[in-house]
């Protein structure tokens, strides 16, 4: 909407955006923002990911946006080879306890082993931040 | 939900007394899913000596209809009084056995069709499958689904020492099995070697680790076992009662698998021997669902027939091949014999074959107790079936 600067009166302020609530919408904003935010259970302390609206252990909906510290060990990892060439597929497993599936970035897809140390950047891809991991250099963990 | 005592009053009172395959490979141009889902409907029914104006309950899974079940019911001219289309991916059909048995003891029906038909292979080699990506994978462009195999196999790899090897070793005893079978899709020789320098798919698995894209359809059909011993007083063909089937879904997404080196065969595995009364040792023939060559390596592990960790060492050097140590995917598997997209209904037609002693060069002496594993999604549903002559009532 816009404010008519004629309108006689006290001019009323612009609505503020409002806060995403969807737990999908609040990932993606922090994504936006450069922060890996995962949900912290206070039923059961598990760290949730996927975001969502119950913990999957205990069914508690008390949940609490944490950000992470963004460091984490490669679970699996694989090089998906095509016609357009190769590229890295790895599960993540962060340090604040919860598996995300990304690709860890920088030259050789096939590079990446299993229990590398990793790290959170993001980049972008088709419009939208992307959670991706770098191999740190060392003794750059956090 | 306690287990204890699971499912135990099923054990014996069910039995697949009918099973069919379509045409297999790649059928004739136009043949539709369900046209093959009427091939297969139709001889299962011949094999049973049932009409199929008796058949009161249908049990189907498509990756071409959402609602399979109405379009399979129209298409077969079926008004089923007890209609299941529940679609667990490749596991669907290993399920609906459960599902039948259960339907069938509390009188809900009384003659039922499982039945499955896909044209996959005509359609062009791709996977048809109604699977979208998930908001959290899809970035990253896995190739569903065997990045995700390929990621279990890598994790087993590095945690327990399979080698590449082993995993060739179970596409060269599917095919060497397959070359025992007519019906099977691939019967060339294939060596160790021929797995090994194949085209990587998605690390570490080759185009030799993956299943075969074929078309198919396969159909059962089940009966009380009081109907199945008039059947076979009458000159039918021996039932291969229903001992034990055991469900297990414990994700859908890869990254949501919690130890992609053990799979809910653990669980499905438990309640099928428990049901059945009975051991992996009491088991005289298996068949696995193989889409990869990883999975009969897990699964053999998950449902006991060796540790977890020692799945490698168990296919090794012809553990599962013809004059192996056990008799595993005797048809050639969805490495060699065929899969048309979803394979598990394959599993109960060799298992309940194999019964019968029916199966020729690739039988398995003396079968007494068949186990048939479905596997959906990716290593995300586990059904295990456990079939047996009557002797073992």
């Amino acid at each position: 909407m816009t404010t008519d600067p004629n309108r006689v009166g006290a001019p009323e302020a612009p609505p503020a955006a409002p806060e995403p609530q969807a737990p999908g919408a609040v990932y993606q904003a922090g994504l936006e923002a450069g922060e890996l935010r995962y949900q912290h259970c206070g039923g059961c302390a598990a760290a949730v990911f996927p975001p969502r609206v119950l913990c999957p252990d205990c069914g508690s909906t008390d949940l609490a946006w944490r950000t992470s510290a963004g460091a984490g060990t490669v679970y699996s990892t694989t090089v998906v080879r095509g016609r357009d060439g190769a590229h890295n597929v790895a599960l993540i497993d962060l340090d604040e306890g919860f598996r995300m599936m990304s690709r860890v970035e920088g030259g050789d897809p096939a590079a990446a082993a299993i229990g590398d140390r990793v790290g959170f950047m993001t980049v972008r891809q088709d419009g939208a931040a992307v959670a991706v991991f770098g191999k740190p250099v060392e003794g750059d963990v956090r | 939900m306690s287990e204890s005592g699971y499912g135990r009053s099923l054990r014996g009172r069910v039995a697949v007394v009918g099973v069919a395959e379509s045409d297999l490979g790649q059928v004739a141009p136009g043949l539709t899913s369900l046209d093959l889902c009427g091939q297969a409907a139709v001889r299962a029914l011949a094999d049973a000596g049932i009409a199929k104006s008796e058949v009161d309950g249908l049990f189907t899974a498509s990756s071409y209809f959402a609602m399979a079940g109405m379009d399979t019911a129209e298409y077969l001219g079926l008004r089923p009084t007890y209609l299941d289309g529940s679609n667990i991916g490749g596991s669907s059909f290993v399920s609906h056995v459960l599902h039948a048995a259960t339907a069938i003891e509390h009188g809900l029906c009384e003659v039922a069709l499982v039945v499955y038909g896909s044209t996959q292979r005509s359609d062009g080699g791709r996977l048809v499958s109604p699977t979208r990506p998930d908001t959290y994978e899809g970035p990253y462009k896995p190739r569903y689904p065997v990045s995700m195999y390929a990621l279990a196999a890598a994790r087993h790899m590095h945690q327990y020492g399979t080698t590449r090897e082993q995993l060739a070793d179970v596409a060269v005893a599917a095919r060497d099995w397959a070359r025992l079978n007519p019906a099977a899709f691939e019967r060339g020789p294939l060596t160790r070697e021929d797995v090994l320098s194949a085209r990587l798919i998605s690390d570490p698995l080759t185009t030799r680790d993956c299943c075969l894209v074929t078309d198919g359809g396969g159909a059962l059909v089940l009966v009380s076992a009081e109907r199945a011993r008039e059947l076979e007083a009458n000159g039918g063909k021996a039932p291969a009662y229903v001992l034990g089937v055991g469900e297990a879904t414990w994700h859908r997404n890869i990254s949501r698998m919690p130890d992609l080196t053990v799979t809910a065969a653990t669980d499905s595995g438990r309640r099928a021997f428990e049901m059945a009364g009975l051991a992996p040792a009491d088991v005289d023939v298996v068949e696995l669902y193989d889409a990869f060559t990883i999975n009969p390596i897990l699964f053999l592990e998950d449902l006991g027939f060796c540790a977890k960790g020692e799945g490698g060492a168990f296919v090794e050097k012809g553990g599962i091949a013809p004059g192996g140590t056990l008799p595993v995917n005797t048809n050639g598997g969805g490495l060699s014999y065929g899969h048309p997209g979803m394979y598990g209904v394959f599993t109960v037609i060799e298992a309940v074959r194999q019964l019968r002693g029916e199966c020729g060069e690739r039988q398995v002496a003396g079968a007494e107790v068949a186990l048939a594993h479905g596997n959906g999604g990716v290593l995300s549903s586990q059904v295990t079936a456990l079939l047996g002559t009557a002797d073992t009532l």
